[in-house]
């Protein structure tokens, strides 16, 4: 139980690592922008090489993304292979009912590129910032949602106080397993609906458990004069680098570029011939 | 001037017995008490004595219900003192998991002076001192989590001294810890109390915590039943055990010697001051005397 890590950082220093968590939430933005965007090869190609070249930079084991595909391969699988038969157009082969088009084909490719991406880029994210840069950030960057009365410290500092007791609990659900276990509880055998009613008595201690570990620490937060976000200062206050600056600049390049193929291909009609 | 002044403090909590009938509990009954600044003072008392209540008090996290506390001049009982006293005053709890916010030690340790609005450097400064005063420097980039429950304990001291208190209140921090983590945290408010003038007001059951402070209150049944230096209170022993509290080793061994007819005197605390007195009574010819 003890082996789950939440937020799944890769510690190592890199350039990617050394960035401002928020350029990082800010660039994962633009690149699913990018990624819905782009409806042709040339723009996917550019895009691929722009992501190898942020996963050499970050240092991170490609194995560690191919982690992060496995949990939507079914997802994937599903909806190349929908797109490869349902989708309507020229008619290339029929087996049967079914048809497979070229629109099909393309859509179904495009498609999964995009999911593919999708993960990769968001998991690169999180491999590269720890949880703590990651609350800060978005504390920051979202800082905005204020006037509209939204309480973003308030979120960002339960987000932060549920990663420091996830360990907590974990262990805490071990001991009261074993404690149970020592008195004849049976959590392995039977079936699932078996054992998911042997996991009740376990959640309920658990459950109280909770609620007393929060009010000590509401009233730990209190004697030590926590009063929400309001005048709060920061011992690493989130602050702008030449390299975040230059990051920027970056983004809007790709934005560009990404933006501007797809222009000149439609005004040159190419887009046509490309699909062909 | 004291800094704690505590006039017939009265604090009675509602609670349900078990045919669901609203009753009063009076947790405090009518509490007088005083604490110099600078002081090292220990509340003693066994489980549901009131001693943690009153600590409560001492953080204005409750309100008396009758009487008035004052901490550093200001009476608890006013809204507008709450963050001012919190500010001044510090309070360290028994169990180290459930009061650590952060991910980061040195984190932890700044979310204090972060809440009252220090400015960065300040920040910077304060966290390595306050790690440097608890001897937690070493792991000032390691998470909390790994961290035995002695060393938790300390960064929970430290982040209460990063904010600069005078007033240090522990409610029995040693509780859920081994005898090698009881030791670190009682050396590190000991040498607090010394080195850096704070003063400590430490709640416990364990008897060989209190020898070292200047004045010990004993706590029963939500009153002081008794109080003084660590000397007179230990001369009682009688007393003590009437309100289920154990003495120390030394002390309950002198204590049964002078039953037993030896003229020693009373509230020894220390192996050596009981070395020395029979020492003494050796040279002096004394005998055995014969036992009935």
């Amino acid at each position: 139980m003890k082996n789950i890590t939440i937020g799944q950082y890769y510690p190592t220093d890199s350039v990617i690592h050394r960035l401002d968590p928020r350029v990082k939430l800010f660039g994962t933005i633009v690149f699913l922008v990018s990624l819905f965007l782009t409806d042709h090869y040339l723009g996917y190609a550019v895009i691929t090489v722009c992501l190898a070249a942020v996963l050499k930079l970050s240092k991170v084991p490609f194995k560690m993304l191919l982690k992060g595909l496995r949990g939507i391969l079914i997802l994937l699988l599903f909806s190349v292979v929908f797109n490869i038969f349902l989708v309507p157009g020229r008619e290339l082969v029929h087996i049967w009912f079914l048809s497979i088009t070229a629109e099909g084909i393309r859509r179904a490719i495009f498609l999964g590129i995009r999911l593919v991406y999708l993960v990769i880029g968001t998991s690169l994210m999180t491999l590269t910032t720890t949880p703590t840069d990651l609350a800060d950030g978005l504390e920051k960057a979202l800082r905005p949602l204020n006037k509209l009365h939204i309480p973003v410290h308030d979120i960002t500092m339960m987000m932060s106080i549920a990663l420091r007791f996830i360990p907590i609990l974990m262990e805490e659900t071990d001991k009261i397993m074993m404690a149970q276990k020592a008195r004849g509880a049976d959590f392995e055998t039977g079936g699932l609906l078996k054992r998911a009613k042997a996991l009740i008595p376990l959640f309920v201690p658990l459950f109280v458990s909770a609620i007393r570990r929060a009010i000590d620490l509401a009233n730990a937060m209190e004697t030590r004069c926590y009063q929400g976000g309001e005048g709060r200062t920061k011992m690493h206050p989130l602050c702008y680098q030449k390299r975040d600056k230059r990051t920027y600049c970056i983004y809007a390049g790709y934005l560009i570029a990404i933006f501007g193929i797809n222009r000149i291909l439609v005004a040159f009609q190419i887009l046509p011939f490309l699909f062909a | 001037m004291h800094f704690i002044k505590g006039r017939n403090v009265i604090h009675d909590f509602a609670d349900t017995d078990e045919n669901e009938q609203e009753r009063v509990v009076r947790a405090i009954a009518g509490i007088d008490l005083d604490v110099k600044e600078g002081d090292f003072v220990a509340i003693l008392g066994h489980n549901g004595s009131g001693k943690s209540t009153l600590a409560r008090h001492l953080n204005a996290l409750l309100k008396p219900t009758s009487g008035t506390l004052w901490v550093d001049g200001m009476n608890t009982a006013e809204e507008e003192n709450k963050w001012k006293i919190r500010k001044g005053t510090g309070m360290v709890f028994q169990n180290p998991d459930n009061q650590i916010i952060a991910n980061v030690v040195e984190e932890e340790v700044a979310f204090g002076p972060e809440n009252i609005g220090v400015p960065t450097e300040e920040i910077w400064k304060r966290v390595e001192h306050a790690l440097e005063a608890v001897g937690m420097m070493a792991y000032r980039y390691h998470s909390p989590n790994r961290l035995s429950g002695g060393q938790k304990q300390r960064i929970a001291i430290a982040g209460i001294v990063a904010m600069r208190p005078k007033c240090i209140v522990l409610d029995e921090p040693t509780a859920m810890l081994d005898p090698t983590g009881r030791r670190e945290v009682l050396q590190t408010i000991r040498s607090l109390n010394q080195q850096e003038h704070v003063t400590v007001i430490l709640i416990t059951h364990h008897m060989d915590e209190v020898l070292y402070a200047d004045q010990v209150f004993v706590m029963d049944d939500g009153k002081i039943v008794m109080q003084g230096t660590p000397k007179e209170v230990f001369s009682d022993v009688e007393q003590l055990k009437s309100y289920g509290l154990d003495v120390p080793q030394v002390t309950e061994l002198a204590y049964e010697l002078e039953q037993c007819g030896f003229p020693i005197k009373k509230g020894i605390l220390r192996i050596e001051e009981l070395e020395e007195e029979l020492a003494a009574l050796y040279q002096s010819g004394f005998r055995i005397p014969k036992s009935k």
